[in-house]
């Protein structure tokens, strides 16, 4: 998991959706938009409202986790980014293109290219070796470039930027060989779906969804009909190939533990209403309303936090460059009780503490050397808490958080990660 | 007395309408008709002939064959090669031959005409809505009726003793590649859409593959049912066993009944045992542990 990115760019924005599902939707828009109850306009016109005015930006890149149980409209919204399923209103962009005014043929381009999915039953064809499966989402459209399909313009143009211009069968092939190799699957490709356990059915499924390169994969509770430990290994396995890939992946799930695990954003529906959308620790930290933090209220939040999230700014000074007494200036200036020494990198060596100070230790001349600091123990910011659990009981001074290259972000004291961890909200 | 049921038509003026407009078609247009037929009972021919120029004992290897390769049961595979040997050992080889070929040709036909209408049918809920009760009225419809008007546009002979096995024998494999179609695991028909299949890719690449199960059984029963009109269609004119059968009721002869009604449920036994164990080999091939 990361720190939330700021200034993300929106791979797929989501305005004011409605889905309104019975005989005649347009007809009820305005009671739905005026804010009539479900159960409402359920009994006076026989409309069910699937969708409330939902709004999303997905950012590129990123893991964009739905939730809700049952009935909360998720399986539906995320059928709408490529048009399984029509809104009633609104409108839905992909790479600022709303892909509501595609006409057929562009809409099976894009989902040809650009979309690729992943469904919780997996949707394999028994009758297909592994292989073979894996090489369908490929093979659909060679088939239509040699018939429906343009040759030259646009989809000419990005079949070639894909490499794919002339793919024959043996292209395809070694594609497919390579997405089988990368779920782990090599061995099986000549065994048929119903030879496999689900973990490796579903395998199948993400590696057909990545064969075809597209930018954006849609999952649909792609794990929820494993058994958990399986369930677990997918999510390593996932986020592991959203590492090196680097795709726009929107996530269906029922499951919070999941969202917060693998989401680099959880938006929260219930009933086809949006109630909360933000990275996982805001969630957690600052529920938007009682639904939500009766939701969160069982997770387990020590191996959800990130150390960076719950990171306070410190006061610190630069080795060699300052003494002791700018440092006791600092701390009193500070509310904090401790001020990181960092070398030229931004690296801590060590920190002096009000204790110190009040232990009359000799605090005097230039800081040179990390002889008279005290010593800090140091974690990354992307580190869960429950990792850094040990660390926080033993430090005496706050545990430093670092970022990726090794300088300080901030501090952590033990009284805030227990804080982080027993926090309720009522 | 009776109570009469009052005449609120004059049904025998409606009835010697639709006979007469009949009779009207059959002056126009059975020659036209049975030039467009021709070439069906030019494949019934090729068929028969086939089946009576090779030697009996080719015949019964063939059919042993089959079973073994259907069922990979060796002694089922005898089995067949003996109701096949004994069809010829009661003297019967010659109608039962012509029985096969009536058969399969009617079968043929009806799958070439009825998987392409199921598909169709499954494809629109209204021409669904539509062509169920025309089934069910074919199905309903005692066999006897179709031959009437058959017989009246091509005479006694093999073209509408063909055409009526067809008309009977076709409902099945028109429901079932209907419903088979229609209840293929909605997942996967949506996984393709979303990868971005054409309707003709989902039909031919999703579809029809895994509907194969259920179509083989309407092909199945579409078979059994040819086999079974095959001894009507024998009174007007199509040959093979029934034939033996209808000589057997003119002539009051029980021994002639008896054998080729055995011959016939010898065929019954070995078509359906062929098909049903490719069908079973199919199926365990698509859905097992789905």
């Amino acid at each position: 998991m990361t720190e939330p990115k700021t200034g993300r760019e929106t791979k797929i924005g989501i305005e004011s959706v409605y889905k309104i599902f019975g005989p005649d939707p347009a007809s009820v828009l305005d009671r739905v938009k005026a804010g009539t109850g479900k159960q409402e306009l359920l009994e006076e016109t026989g409309h069910t409202i699937g969708i409330r005015d939902v709004s999303l930006d997905v950012g590129a890149g990123e893991i964009f986790v739905v939730m809700g149980l049952s009935g909360s409209g998720k399986s539906t919204l995320i059928r709408h980014i490529n048009r399984l399923i029509e809104p009633t209103d609104g409108r839905i962009l992909v790479d600022g293109e709303d892909v509501l005014q595609l006409d057929p043929d562009a809409l099976r381009h894009l989902r040809r290219f650009k979309m690729s999915m992943v469904f919780q039953r997996f949707a394999l064809l028994p009758h297909k070796t592994v292989l073979e499966n894996v090489k369908s989402g490929l093979q659909i459209r060679d088939e239509g470039r040699g018939g429906g399909l343009p040759k030259g313009g646009a989809v000419g143009r990005l079949a070639g930027r894909l490499g794919l211009a002339g793919s024959g069968s043996s292209d395809i092939r070694d594609r497919a060989q390579a997405q089988v190799d990368m779920v782990g699957l090599q061995g099986f490709e000549n065994q048929y779906p119903n030879q496999l356990s689900g973990g490796m059915q579903q395998r199948v499924g993400l590696a057909r969804a990545l064969a075809t390169d597209a930018e954006v994969l849609l999952m649909d509770e792609a794990f929820s009909a494993l058994d958990p430990l399986i369930r677990n290994d997918m999510q390593d396995q996932l986020m592991q190939i959203q590492n090196s890939l680097n795709r726009t992946i929107v996530f269906i799930t029922h499951d919070l533990d999941e969202a917060l695990r693998i989401g680099d954003h959880i938006a929260i529906l219930r009933d086809g209403e949006l109630r909360q959308v933000g990275p996982p620790e805001e969630i957690l930290m600052a529920p938007a309303d009682d639904y939500v933090s009766r939701f969160v209220k069982d997770v387990n939040r020590g191996r959800v936090i990130t150390v960076g999230s719950i990171a306070d700014e410190y006061p610190t000074v630069a080795l060699g460059e300052a003494g002791f007494a700018d440092a006791l200036a600092r701390l009193d200036a500070s509310e904090r009780s401790t001020v990181y020494v960092c070398d030229g990198a931004g690296r801590p060596v060590g920190a002096i503490t009000a204790e110190m100070a009040r232990n009359g230790q000799d605090l005097t001349g230039p800081i040179d050397g990390d002889a008279k600091l005290a010593p800090v123990q140091t974690v990354s910011g992307a580190a869960v808490i429950e990792d850094m659990l040990p660390l926080a009981m033993k430090s005496e001074v706050p545990v430093a958080v670092l970022d990726g290259q090794g300088a300080l972000i901030g501090g952590v004291p033990r009284r805030t990660v227990l804080a982080a961890l027993v926090r309720r909200t009522e | 007395m009776a109570q009469e049921f009052p005449e609120l038509l004059n049904m025998r003026a409606v009835r010697i309408g639709i006979d007469e407009s009949f009779n009207w078609v059959v002056e126009h247009w059975s020659e036209t008709l049975e030039e467009i037929f021709l070439p069906v009972v030019h494949l019934l021919r090729a068929i028969e002939d086939f089946l009576l120029w090779m030697p009996w004992y080719v015949v019964i290897a063939i059919i042993a064959a089959m079973g073994f390769a259907a069922t990979r049961n060796v002694w089922i595979a005898l089995g067949l090669g003996l109701m096949t040997f004994l069809m010829g050992f009661f003297g019967l080889w010659e109608p039962g031959m012509k029985t096969i070929a009536l058969m399969l040709t009617a079968t043929l036909l009806a799958v070439i005409v009825g998987i392409p209408m199921g598909i169709l049918m499954s494809r629109s809920d209204r021409v669904e809505r539509i062509t169920l009760p025309v089934l069910d009225i074919m199905q309903t419809m005692p066999i006897f009726v179709y031959l009437i008007p058959f017989v009246m546009l091509f005479g006694p002979g093999k073209i509408p003793a063909l055409l009526a096995t067809i008309v009977f024998a076709v409902p099945p494999v028109i429901r079932l590649t209907n419903l088979g179609i229609r209840h293929v695991d909605r997942e996967v028909v949506e996984a393709f859409t979303a990868f971005g299949a054409t309707r003709r890719q989902l039909l031919f690449g999703v579809q029809v593959p895994l509907a194969m199960p259920t179509i083989m059984a309407g092909i199945n029963q579409t078979t059994m049912m040819a086999l079974s009109m095959v001894v009507i269609a024998s009174m007007i004119g199509a040959g093979g066993l029934g034939y033996q059968v209808l000589q057997g009721i003119q002539r009051l002869e029980i021994s002639r009944g008896l054998l080729a009604g055995l011959a016939i449920v010898f065929l019954a036994v070995i078509f359906d045992r062929i098909a049903q164990a490719y069908g079973k080999r199919m199926q365990q091939h698509l859905h097992l542990g789905h």
